[in-house]
Formats: C-alpha cells, structure tokens, sequence
C-alpha cells in the first residue's frame, strides 16, 4: 500500500471497499476513484495503448486521463473504455485492462511496438492499397480483429435511462469555486439556478492549490458556500452531473451519473438532463498539458496536478521518488506537496531559463534540487519509470546526468477548457502568454435573440491565477444574472488569495532540437499513439489544415479526444509549417465533453418503449386469435391469423378462398377517417381530390384520388358525403395524419377564407369489414339495420344500429365481393367484432388479415398507394384517369399534369402479368428487360413488378407491374432475368377476376 | 436545438413541438400559369444566408401554421407571425431592420 | 353501451406517483369562432363551465372545457352524454359555422397523482413544468416522449392527460416506467 499518513481529503479511511482488477482483489478506501485505488495498491501498469501496444498508466486524475481505460463489470452490466479517473469505487466493482493478449503484462500485440516505422502517419491510407484483393481477405479480417480498444458488449443492458427536461435561468457548469461563487451571486439575485458538478464533489482545483478564500481555507469557504446554497430554494446543485454539450438556443444537455457508484441502487442509471438556460455559465476551468519528450508515454510519467491530487485527495503516493518537469511555477506545488507528505522529490527540472517565482523559492527553502532550463532527454524503464536522462532544454538531448525515480510528474502548461464554450460557435483567441487558447468574450455563441448566451467563469475564462478567476467568475455570474432580468445583490465579491505566478513558457518539444530519435518516442495523443515524429512528418507531406492533420495522424480523435493532445499537437503543426500557432487553428470541439453512455442517448426509448405501436381496439382479440403481425405505418395489423398447424402461406389461402366463397371479417380500423364539414366544404374537396366530390349525393360514397402540386398520387379511399356540408374522407392506414396535415395546410396558408373545419375521427372508431358472397346473411342476421341492396346499395351507406350498437355501414369494397365496412364507436369494436363472429359462425364467418386483402385486391386490379405508387406515379399512370377531373378548373395537382412529360404515352403504365408458368411468381420488384444494354453497359429496363402473388382464386400467379408504355404492349411477353433464371410474363389487362364487378355489385 | 414561439398559441417551446415547412409567402400557380412561374411555385427556392422567411407548423402542439423570420447564419428569430398573409408584416420587417441594418428588404 | 371498453379499462400503476387510467370519459372536438356569444353560451350550458383563455382549462358541474387552439375547443363531458351534447352544440349553432364531433372513443385518458407527477411528465414532455410555470388550470399540448399529448392540471397534485387510443398502452408503460420508484429527480 502507498497510501500516506496525511492527505485524503475525499476519503473515508474508516470504511473499506473490495475490488478486482483483472481478477485480482484490492482493497480501497470509501471515496476512492480506481485510479486512486490502483494507485494506492502500486498497480502502475493499467493498460495497453491502441497502435502500439505500449504499456500504458495512469497519467491524469479527471476526465481528460486518454490511457487508464478499462473494461468493467460483467455480462449484462459490461461496458468498455471506462476512466478510471472518474470511477467511483464500490463493494464489488470488477475492473479488466484493455487491448493486450493474453495477459496485461505479457502483450503479443506489443510486436507493433518494434516495429513503429511499418505504422507512421496515414498508414492506414498507405498500408491497405494494394493488391487489390488483400483487403477483403487479408487486411480486414487482420484490422477487425485488432481494431478498437475495449469488448463489445454482449448482452443487452440490465439498466434503464432516461431524459428530464429542466428549465433554468442561469445554468452553471462546473462546481470549482468560480461555478460556486457565481452560485452564490446568481441564486442570492434571486435567479433560479442549476449548478453542475462532473465529480461527485465541489471545490475543483481550489482544494488542491492551497487557495485561501476571504482568509479561510478554500475547503472551509467551500463548505460554507455550499451551506449557504441549499437553503435556497432557487438554487439545485447536481454533483456526478457533466455538462456534456451546449447547443442551439440555450440548450444544454447535463449527463447525470445515478447509480454507476452505487450499481444496485433502484432507479436509472444515468438520467440525461436537456436544459434550456437563459444563461449559460462555464466554470469548467483548465487543464493541463503533458510535455513532449522521448518516454512520456511510460507508465509513471504522469501530469504534475494529478500527482498533487492523489496525495491531497486520497492521500495517495503515485511514488516514492518524483521528479517534477515543467516550464511554470504550478507545478512546484506538486513538488512541495509531496515533500511535506514525507516523499523524496530530488529534483525539479523547470525548462525556463530562471525560477525566481515564490513556489520556486518556497521548493528550495524546503531543499529541493531546481535546475533551471534543462528537460528531460530520455525516460528509463520498460513498464515503469526507473530513471530520467536530463539535458539542456536548449540542446539536442545530450545527457547530462541520470536521475533515479519511480514519477515523473510533467507540467507543460493550461489550458481552459472551452469546449462548452466553443459547441455552439463561441470562438477563441489564442493567449502567447499562457500560450493557450481562451474564450473570446467579444464572440459568443448567439441565442435566438442573437445576443450572447454563453458566459465563461473563472479559469475557464483564461483567467488562471486564483485571485482573478474568482473576480472573473463573479463578473460572469453579475452579467448574467442581469441579462436574465434580476439585480445583482450588491456585496463584497469574494477573494481569493495564492502566491504569485512568474510567466510560463512555452516548451513544445523537449528539448528543443530533439532530433528524429527522440521525436519519435515523444509522445502527443497516448491513446491513439501520435507522436511529435508523426505531425511533423504530415506537415512534410502536405498537411496544413489542422482538421486533416488530425484524422490524418488521428491525433485527438480517440475516446479522450485530443483534451491532453490537442494544443501541443497544433503547436507541431503549426512549427513544423512555420506560421503562428493561431494561424492554424484548433479543431472543432464537438459534443459530448467525454463520452456518455449509449443507454443516456437512448433514454426511455428501448424495448417495448422503443417505438409506439398503435394498436387498433380489437388489437388483444387478434393476438390470441393466431395473429401474424404486420406493421402498417405506425400500427401493427395481422398478416394473417394462424390455425393448428397450418404454414403462414396456407392460412392465406384458406382465408382469401373463404372470403371468396363464403364471408370473411377483417378489422380495418386503421383507415384513415377525416371528417370535413362547412358550407365550403365540397368546393375544398374539389381541389383537394383529383375527382369532383362536390356532385356527390348525400348518402352515397365515391373512390377519390389525391395528388401532390407535382400531379403525383400520393393517398386514395372513399368519400362519403354524410350532408350537404359534411364529408367523411377515409384514407390509406398509413396516410391519415398526413392527409389529416394536408388538408388543415391548405386550409391554413392558402385557403383561410373557405368555411371548412376538419377533424381527424380515424380512432373514433373500430371499423370492420364483412366480406363475402353470404354478408348480407350475416349482417342480416345481427338485425337493426335494413342492409339490402335496395336500401343499402353498392357505394351507398347508412346509418342506424346493428346487434344495438350504432353503427355507420358502407358498401363499399376492396376485395371485388359483396361487401360492407361498419364503423362503430371504438369501445365498443371488440363488442361489435364478437357479435358478428358470432352471428357469423353459421355462415363460417372467419377474419382474415392483410395478406388476404391485398391478394384479393390484386385480383380485381385494385391499385395500393405504395406498391403501385412510389412518388412519381401519376393517376393517369395506374388506368385511373376516369378519376381526374377534366371539368374543374383548378385541383392540386391539375397545372402539374399538363407538363408535357407527364402526358407522353410512353410512360410507365400499370398492366397485369401473367407468368408462362402458372406456378411461377414474380419477386417484388424484379425487372423487365428489353434487350440491348444502356451506355453504362446494362439491361435496357423497361419497367419493374409492383404486386405479385399466387392467387388462389384463379389457382396461378398475377402480377401487376409499371411498364414503359404498358398500355401499348397487351399480349406482349415480357422478360424479367431473377435470381438463378429467367421469367417471361404476359402483358395483360390488371384486373384477372370478375371484370365486370358483377359479385360486389349483388 | 431552436426555440420558437406560436403566435396561434403563445407558447414557446423546442424545435421538436415544430414541423419545418420550408419556405414562406410563396405565391400558388394553377392551371393556365406560365412554364416559368409554375417551376419557380414548385422550385424555385432562395435559400439565403442570413434574413429568411420560413413556414412552421405546431405540429405537436395547437396544430396551427405559422410563418417565422429568421437569421439562417445565426439562428436569430426576429419574430413568428401568421401564416395568413403573403408578406411580412411592418413589426416584423422593422425588427428585422433593426436588427439587420444592411437587409435588403423582403423579395 | 355497456360493451363499452376504454382502452386499458381502468389500469392502475403505483409507484413514485399513481398512476390511473380514466376509464370512459366523454369528449367532444368543438371547431368554431370561440368569440363567438351563441358558441359560448351553448359550451357554458353544456358543460357549467366558462370559455376558457388561452391555452386553459374550466371546470364546472357537468363537464371541463379545454382550449385546444383559437378556433378548437375540447369539451369533457360524462361519456354517456356525449353524444347528446353534440347534438345540442349543433342545435344551438346549427346557423353558424361550426364542427361539433364525439372524439370519446378516439382517447385516451390518464390520471397521475402525487407530488412528484410533475417531474413524471418532465421525464418526457418539452416544457417547463415547474409550479411558477404551470399550475391548476394551465393545460399544454405538446409530446410526451414520441407521443403527442395534451395534460392540464385540476390540483396541486393531479394531472389529466389524454393521447390517442391507438397509443393508450404505449403512453401507460411509458409513464409506468417514468414513474418507478426512486427515480424522481426532485428538481421541480
């Protein structure tokens, strides 16, 4: 155990916790992250990196941390790449290393490692080229396998996620002292605030700088301030909540983490917050950057903060020996903190050519060894640091000594963190002299109002002395509190004292001549292994653009994305081509700031809440009834109902030749129902439909079509007139809200000044076809209701009961039989659908489902919006010009078809097919060729197949089909090349069965 | 994600309460109209970057149409208004001034 | 009518909230010009209740009147009255351009009761439901997940909401699952 006798300020050392990293048992303390928890059990090897297979530790102590990746759990709580910098240690946590095989310390895959100049920039686009065939069976079987860092999951997730919505005025991201006293400022105003904390405390950095706040310990000003802040009701702090994205409008979104410390806890797991602010704060202060120098990638080489926080936070040795690296005097806090918890820090290598500052000085009151513009040339060691190689920084890395240690601890700098800042389009100025780049106050993202919506806070502001990111940050919090409408309280802002900080300087290779050698062991991005060597070696070839550098190079576009890589990789760049650092840019900061879960993504919406279903009101009748379903649009519908042992094929069959020959019931509850009334209402539906429905009588239905401005058919069904001013418009199942849409569209924004109002009744009612030579027996058989064909004929309806439910009865048909369509209210549909069973069963009265329908339909000829339309189709096409007005002035799709390509006579016209072998049925949608090839050097095609079945009424196959000048070509055959052969088909008229409608007109 | 507001309703709510209808005030052309004009109704779209008028549709919400003015670079919404007119009217266009000093004015 | 069914009749959920689906409940879509007097005073005597404002809800003795859009409103009535209540609506408006249609069976009603049902309905609807934006009487149109919805509130702990039938169960296990217990933020 490495754990120090002092220090550990967030944990628990009365409580223990159990643990396994690969298999093996640890023991952490309450409060623990794993990291702090391998840390303190000197595990330094955590895993392998993702090219080269490098061994690979812990290098950070937050979300920025690219190498400590881990899969955890197990089977249906398994989840890959977790951090564990920002994993909460729990009783029973399981914890495996990443990317090696077979074993974390003995890695095959570290072969990659000897090789590194078979895998320099771009390799990938090098490498797979040739021959041709390699990359099928060679190179992607062999990258397949090695791609990606941890296992996919297999098993579906045990948790649950889901959404909240919120609504705030000021939201504050980050609980740092900046996020905190802008808390104070904003909820004291009386805003209504909601502070965000990605880690499951407050205090960010403060805790850890030795910052003192209005003369107290920022811990104890924190603590007060957080007192202060939960007795107001205007104000919610969230802790295990990152703000992972600014969007749009003020819109943010907030990943809460519920359960991922505590896994049997009830509830959701993670819960993502969509939050509309009025005001945006981003108190999400800085990080800091590694150095480039030859062994940065060592295990044991890590950032000089995160150092300083093991110790402090956890009280956490990351070693015992730690020679601190930087180019600025915050990293001589880490030196100075671990020398006082007892630890040997021999030496401080500051790249600077002097360190006069007040934490230098304090590190050599204390006997500190500084040396003053050297770096490192070399790091020892294998899978641990065991020395490190000093030279001038000015030099090219002769060695000048060799230091013995176990940490290195690096500093090359901050930078803010501006990614909430930049999401929405905030942009940045690049700071030379922290060399970093900052929010630019001047250019915010723009909210709907087109002012500035986002505020920066505190460190983040660039801002990264103590003293002024808290001034900063009380600034951004009174700004934003008056944009939102309220008054500052006016007291005395906080302050924060530290010591004084002399300037950093840049330091962007180590040493700064470092040749090639050295280069190449100097690592950028650890995760995806990008090297100085590798942006300079894009540069070389071409590269300016730092967006294609990086997905060149793939610096910055691993898990971690680019948070330690991303300046120091453009400082390359930007050297390598000789142009000033701003000049090339940073990449785009996308959402979200570090990965969020899938299932968070995915909220509610999984399982059986994946999707609604509709579900009509007989919908439980038909699922226990042998129900096959079918989904019609949003709803789900039988394809047919199976019986004893029957194949789906059979119960088809039987239900068409029941039909056919006796009567059958089908649910068609989903048909669309638009109720349109007014005295304008039939002049409206006159430019509504292709047809004329203003000569339609009352009492009497008509079959309408309806086109798009463009002339294409788009929905059809019928029309009943019920009065003078009233229609009931039915629809496709699929088209009722949209009909519904179109029809209140034309009515809001072209023709406001017709006397129409709509309404959508499709759910009012169970509608319920009774189809067959024998309906009318069975209809009569319920009584109420006169339903001959002197009182009800064929596209008649009436109104009236039927077996006492009231109910509306269309003669009308979709399958060419006798037929009636009775709508009743739908609560009562499964009442009124068991009552015809029943009066039924004498006449063998069955129901049958959708597949049924649409042979039957096939049969007569009848067109369905979708098969035989697919957007280009105009009525003309389908033999339904009968149903185009040639009287009316004006309808919607009229002016479109007098162009002259929707008039020519070659067009795609429906005709009907029959196979040379009966048995043969035509695939959906095969072809028809006419010889010759096109200059793409192709069939000639001449059109394709829209239906086809066997029909068991005629006992052969039909088809119908879109053929090139179809109308032309009755008795001609026709090829359709299929898989494995040739079918040659007949062109015939489309309707096969009982042309002269003589069965449903009884 | 936007945020708009329904002059039929009064409420403001997100993008996804919306349905997008593309272009606003375009005039209809029927029977009789011109090749010209006719492609340009079914067509013929602006497109700008910056001012832009745009139809919407509270499609999850009252169910009523509206037109919106709108920065298409910056996402500004200069205001909603009703879907019955075939122009901008006056407080729209003046806020659009306002706000755009350098537009060019509607058509 | 007593082979009348409403789409779960009468499920019930308790969890965090409880959650109830309203059994039959009578409702009729009203289109017309809602300033008109001879539309308000025959919605008045239908329901007992007054013209509500924008985006509001009434209640009186023998029904609640809705506002749905500027020209629709949507009135709930006893289920066996609905029918009957349309027919007096196009009576007393028979001169006037207007729609009155039964849309009872067309629904889906739900009940949700309790302190956290705000927060049960912010789980899936875009809109602010804290208590200073929405209280007794305020009524929104709007999606709840993937649904459309509309919800108003009768008290300080109880939201009405209706969807489609067709959706009816879908909307129930949604809001089962929003509802589960201990998974209320207690934000609101």
């Amino acid at each position: 155990m490495t754990r120090l006798a002092s220090g550990g300020l967030l944990i628990d050392l009365s409580e223990t916790r159990s643990f396994t990293f690969n298999g093996q048992r640890y023991t952490a303390q309450a409060g623990d992250t794993l990291a702090s928890a391998l840390l303190a059990n000197g595990q330094k090897l955590v895993g392998r990196s993702f090219k080269y297979h490098r061994p690979r530790g812990i290098m950070a102590s937050g979300a920025e941390e690219p190498n400590a990746l881990v899969n955890m759990g197990e089977g249906a709580r398994f989840e890959p790449n977790q951090r564990t910098t920002t994993t909460e240690v729990f009783d029973g946590l399981m914890a495996r290393s990443q990317n090696h095989w077979p074993t974390l310390d003995f890695d095959i895959g570290a072969i990659n490692n000897r090789l590194p100049r078979f895998f320099p920039a771009g390799f990938y686009y090098k490498t797979f080229m040739k021959p041709r065939w390699a990359w099928k069976h060679l190179f992607e079987p062999v990258i397949r396998q090695s791609a990606g860092l941890g296992a996919v999951p297999t098993d579906p997730d045990a948790d649950h996620y889901e959404y909240f919505y919120a609504y705030v005025d000021i939201l504050i991201v980050g609980g740092g002292m900046a996020g905190i006293a802008a808390a104070l400022e904003a909820g004291r105003a009386g805003a209504k605030v909601l502070l965000m904390e990605q880690t499951p405390h407050l205090g960010g950095r403060a805790l850890v700088d030795g910052v003192e706040i209005d003369g107290q310990a920022a811990v104890d000003w924190i603590e007060a301030a957080k007192a202060e802040l939960e007795t107001m009701e205007n104000v919610t702090i969230r802790t295990r909540m990152m703000g992972s994205g600014v969007f749009d409008h003020s819109y943010a979104m907030g990943y809460e983490r519920l359960t991922d410390h505590a896994p049997e806890t009830a509830g959701p797991r993670h819960r993502l917050w969509r939050i509309r602010a009025k005001r945006i704060l981003t108190a999400t202060g800085a990080l800091e950057r590694p150095l480039a120098f030859a062994g940065n990638d060592l295990p044991g080489v890590m950032l000089a903060s995160a150092v300083r926080d093991y110790a402090t936070l956890y009280g956490v040795a990351a070693g015992r020996r730690i020679v601190v690296v930087t180019n600025n005097d915050d990293a001589y806090r880490t030196a100075i903190t671990l020398k006082q918890a007892g630890l040997e820090v021999p030496l401080i290598l500051d790249a600077r050519p002097q360190a006069s500052g007040s934490l230098p000085e304090q590190a050599r009151a204390l006997g500190i060894r500084v040396e003053t513009g050297k770096g490192i040339a070399t790091v020892k060691g294998y899978k641990t640091v065991k020395a490190v190689g000093i030279c001038d920084q000015a030099d090219t890395g002769t060695v000048l000594e060799t230091i013995p240690c176990d940490i290195v601890a690096m500093s090359g700098g901050w930078s803010p963190v501006v990614h909430l800042w930049s999401h929405c389009g905030g942009k940045l100025d690049w700071n030379a002299d922290n060399a970093m780049f900052a929010p630019d106050p001047t250019r915010p993202p723009l909210g709907d109002d087109g002012l500035g919506f986002v505020l920066s806070a505190g460190t983040a502001s660039g801002e990264l002395h103590a003293t002024a990111a808290l001034q900063n940050a009380v600034q951004a919090a009174r700004q934003a509190v008056e944009e939102t409408g309220f008054a500052p309280v006016p007291d005395t802002p906080p302050m924060a004292t530290a010591p004084t900080e002399e300037p950093m300087q840049p330091v962007w290779s180590m040493p700064a001549k470092a040749p090639y050698k050295l280069r190449a062991k100097s690592w950028l991005d650890f995760q995806n292994d990008v090297k100085v060597s590798d942006i300079r070696l894009a540069a070389q070839e071409g590269y300016e653009s730092v967006e294609h550098t990086k997905r060149y190079t793939t610096i910055g576009m691993a898990t971690d994305q680019g948070k330690l890589s991303n300046v120091n990789g453009l400082a390359v760049l930007a050297d390598a081509l000789n142009a000033p650092i701003p000049q090339v840019g940073t990449t785009t900061f996308r959402p979200p700031y570090t990965p969020i879960s899938l299932g968070a993504i995915a909220g509610e919406a999984r399982g059986k809440l994946f999707k609604p279903t509709r579900k009509s009101p007989m919908d439980a009748w038909h699922d226990s009834n042998g129900a096959v379903w079918e989904p019609v649009a949003d709803w789900r519908r039988p394809y047919t109902y199976l019986r004893d042992d029957e194949t789906v094929q059979q119960a088809v069959t039987r239900e068409i030749l029941n039909t056919r020959g006796g009567v059958s019931m089908l649910d068609a509850s989903t048909l669309g129902k638009i109720l349109v009334k007014g005295p304008d209402a039939a002049k409206f539906l006159d430019l509504i439909y292709t047809n004329m429905m203003s000569s339609l009588k009352p009492g009497k239905c008509r079959y309408g079509l309806m086109c798009n401005e463009n002339g294409f058919l788009f929905d059809d069904g019928v029309v009943a007139r019920l009065s003078e001013d009233t229609f009931l418009c039915h629809t496709t199942s699929g088209g009722s809200d949209r009909v519904h849409a179109w029809m209140e569209e034309w009515l809001q924004t072209e023709w406001w000044d017709f006397k129409v109002y709509t309404a959508n009744l499709t759910e009012q009612y169970a509608q319920i076809a009774v189809v067959g030579p024998k309906a009318r027996k069975v209809l009569e058989a319920l009584g109420g209701m006169d339903v001959s064909s002197d009182a009800l004929p064929f596209m008649g309806f009436a109104e009236g009961t039927l077996a006492g439910i009231k109910a509306r009865a269309f003669r009308i048909s979709f399958s060419g039989e006798l037929s009636y369509e009775i709508a009743v209210p739908a609560a009562q549909g499964q009442a009124f659908w068991d009552k015809i069973a029943a009066a039924g069963a004498e006449f063998g009265i069955m129901p049958y489902g959708t597949e049924a329908l649409h042979v039957m339909r096939a049969e007569k000829g009848f067109i369905m919006i979708g098969d035989e339309t697919d957007g280009t189709v105009i009525p003309q096409d389908l033999n339904l010009g009968w149903a185009v007005s040639k009287k009316k002035t004006d309808f919607i799709g009229k002016r479109a078809m007098e162009r002259p390509f929707l008039q020519r006579d070659d067009r795609k016209q429906l005709v009907g097919l029959l196979t040379e072998n009966p048995a043969d049925v035509l695939p959906d949608g095969a072809h028809a060729v006419e010889g010759g090839k096109n200059r793409y050097g192709q069939e000639n095609m001449i059109g394709h197949v829209t239906s086809t079945y066997f029909s068991p009424t005629l006992g052969h196959s039909i088809a119908m089909a879109l053929i090139k000048g179809g109308a032309g070509r009755m008795g001609e055959v026709l090829t359709f090349p299929c898989e494995g052969k040739v079918i040659r088909a007949t062109v015939v008229d489309p309707v096969f069965y009982d042309k002269e409608g003589e069965r449903q007109n009884v | 994600m936007l945020k708009l507001k329904c002059p039929a309703c009064g409420v403001e709510a997100e993008e996804t309460e919306f349905a997008a209808g593309g272009e606003a005030h375009l005039k209809r052309f029927g029977p009789g109209s011109d090749d010209r004009d006719f492609t340009d109704y079914l067509f013929g779209r602006k497109n700008p970057r910056g001012v832009h008028f745009e139809r919407w549709r509270h499609a999850f919400g009252c169910g009523k149409w509206f037109h919106a003015a709108r920065c298409t670079a910056t996402l500004e919404v200069f205001g909603t208004y009703s879907a019955r007119t075939t122009e901008p009217p006056a407080d729209i266009v003046a806020a659009i001034k306002a706000r755009r000093p350098g537009w060019e004015g509607f058509k | 009518m007593s082979e009348a069914i409403s789409v779960l009749g009468g499920a019930r959920f308790t969890g965090a909230i409880e959650i109830t689906e309203a059994g039959l409940q009578g409702m009729i879509s009203l289109r017309g010009d809602l300033a008109d007097a001879a539309l308000r005073a025959a919605v008045t005597s239908a329901t007992g209740a007054d013209m509500p404002d924008v985006r509001r809800i009434t209640f009186g003795d023998t029904g609640q009147v809705a506002w749905m859009s500027p020209d629709e409103l949507l009135l709930l009535v006893d289920y066996a009255r609905a029918d009957a209540v349309v027919a007096d609506l196009s009576a007393a408006l028979a001169n006037k351009h207007h729609m009155a249609a039964n849309v009872s069976d067309a629904r889906a009603m739900f009940r949700l009761h309790g302190t956290g049902a705000r927060e049960v309905l912010a789980k899936g609807a875009p809109v602010d439901l804290s208590p200073q934006a929405f209280g007794i009487g305020d009524l929104r149109r709007t999606r709840i997940g993937q649904l459309a919805a509309a919800f108003w509130m009768t008290d300080a702990e109880t939201f009405e909401v209706v969807c489609f039938r067709s959706v009816g169960e879908f909307l129930f296990d949604w809001l089962c699952v929003a509802a589960e217990e201990g998974s209320l933020p207690e934000f609101l």
